[in-house]
């Protein structure tokens, strides 16, 4: 299990994250969902080390252990598909590439540019860069903003399946019932959940 | 058709150059018209005179030692000064402390009179660097700065995501900074090419090296041999733009695809 405890988050006078306490399950897909604003992806940016909390403390693993996919797709507009991919994972796993791709469904676009990929392609090579990054967490926002939803639910089963365990936050009705566990949440600020 | 992509390049381009051609040939016929006799090729030469000049020049063994000694230079100079101030605008950007120091020394070199430097840099280095070293030091300022600027608006999100799929440093700089740089590299290259003949020749003309577009340029002052002096300065225009080119499209080469 990870523990997030006790974490308390503010922006300037914005209290985000105010003694958050949560567990996250060791495996399968978890979905947060809850109000725009009320602080999950602070949540997730706690996790990946991207935000020091003013209090409390994250157990079970440790910021490099995660990846994250960012809330927009962060894409380098000058490397190819392939690229994105060969840029994150080490030189012994480049031939994992092709896999990578087959589970976001982005085959055959290995030498496209970013420009000249659709808006859901495109969050689907952010999460195929993400996913090839080695983690025990992956951390995914909003991971489906753009794509159709017979492909979102394929892309959620084969999520299922890493050997890592997925913590994503969502909005979308059918990825929180595909989803093995979810979590509403409230806020700003966000109070603790009990699983 | 195969041929009419460049017949209409060639007629886009063509009306503006000949429209200044016309320009000069009805200024140095009202010239020729007012002062008569030799007075014309002294003050506006003919188009014609002046064609006439390059190709008598162009025909000598001497031009292209010429160019090629001047081009030498200019091209050492404006190398030293793109690396310089790249070095510059990474150290300026990378900490505070080589801001407050460096930057006020950057920017008298680029407020400071060409000719000054010219004076100064002749007696501390002699005739034949002073061209280098003084196109070396115009082009400076100018990639320093269009670098400087270019290196602080690459995308703070980006360098998150290379920090958090942890890049490397070098990676970082490969894959995420330099190519962030390349519309602020352009820039730079361009104005420094320009920069770098202009000041370069300019530090010839003081300096006459042996052999240089300046110290032609400047005998045919000594000579009042104007259609050499207009021949003279196209050449060096022809050069420049020659040089502009030929770095632009190197970088097209590196940013094909991009936008696509």
């Amino acid at each position: 299990m990870i523990f997030c405890k006790d974490l308390s988050v503010s922006y300037g006078d914005r209290v985000v994250l105010d003694h958050f306490s949560l567990k996250i399950p060791d495996t399968g897909v978890t979905a947060l969902s809850g109000p725009s604003g009320c602080g999950k992806t602070t949540l997730l940016r706690v996790l990946a080390g991207l935000e020091r909390p003013r209090n409390g403390t994250v157990e079970g693993i440790s910021p490099r252990q995660t990846a994250i996919l960012f809330q927009d797709d962060r894409l380098l507009p000058w490397r190819t598909v392939k690229q994105h991919l060969t840029d994150v994972l080490p030189r012994e796993r480049w031939g994992e590439a092709p896999a990578l791709l087959a589970l976001t469904e982005l085959e055959g676009e290995e030498h496209t540019f970013p420009a000249a990929l659709s808006g859901g392609m495109g969050r689907r090579l952010a999460l195929a860069r993400c996913l090839a990054l080695p983690a025990r967490l992956y951390l995914l926002d909003e991971p489906f903003a753009g794509v159709d939803l017979p492909r979102v639910l394929r892309i959620l089963e084969r999520l299922r399946a890493l050997p890592a365990p997925v913590l994503l936050v969502s909005h979308e009705p059918a990825v929180l019932s595909a989803a093995d566990t979810v979590m509403e949440l409230n806020g700003p600020p966000l109070r603790s959940v009990d699983l | 058709m195969g041929w009419t992509k460049p017949l209409k390049k060639l007629l886009y381009a063509l009306p503006a150059p000949a429209f200044w051609l016309g320009v000069w040939q009805l200024c140095a016929f009202w010239v020729d018209r007012r002062v008569g006799g030799r007075g014309n090729e002294l003050q506006m030469p003919y188009p014609i005179s002046v064609w006439n000049a390059l190709v008598a020049m162009v025909g000598t063994g001497d031009f292209w030692s010429t160019v090629l000694a001047s081009l030498g230079r200019i091209a050492m100079g404006l190398g030293w000064g793109i690396l310089l101030g790249a070095v510059l605008a990474v150290l300026t950007c990378s900490s505070s402390w080589c801001d407050r120091l460096l930057s006020p020394a950057v920017r008298v070199i680029r407020a400071a009179p060409v000719a000054s430097f010219i004076l100064l840099v002749l007696l501390w280095a002699g005739r034949g660097r002073t061209p280098a070293i003084i196109s070396a030091l115009m082009v400076l300022p100018v990639v320093w700065d269009n670098l400087s600027r270019g290196i602080q608006a690459v995308d703070p999100r980006l360098l998150e995501m290379a920090k958090c799929y942890r890049f490397s440093r070098w990676k970082t700089a490969v894959l995420v900074s330099l190519p962030a740089l390349r519309p602020y590299i352009l820039t730079a290259l361009s104005t420094a090419a320009g920069l770098a003949w202009k000041s370069g020749v300019a530090a010839e003309v003081l300096c006459l090296p042996k052999p240089s577009l300046g110290q032609r340029i400047y005998y045919t002052k000594y000579y009042l041999e104007i259609p050499e002096l207009f021949a003279w300065t196209a050449v060096t225009v022809a050069l420049s733009m020659a040089l502009e080119r030929l770095l632009r499209a190197c970088l097209a080469r590196w940013g094909r695809g991009w936008g696509r």
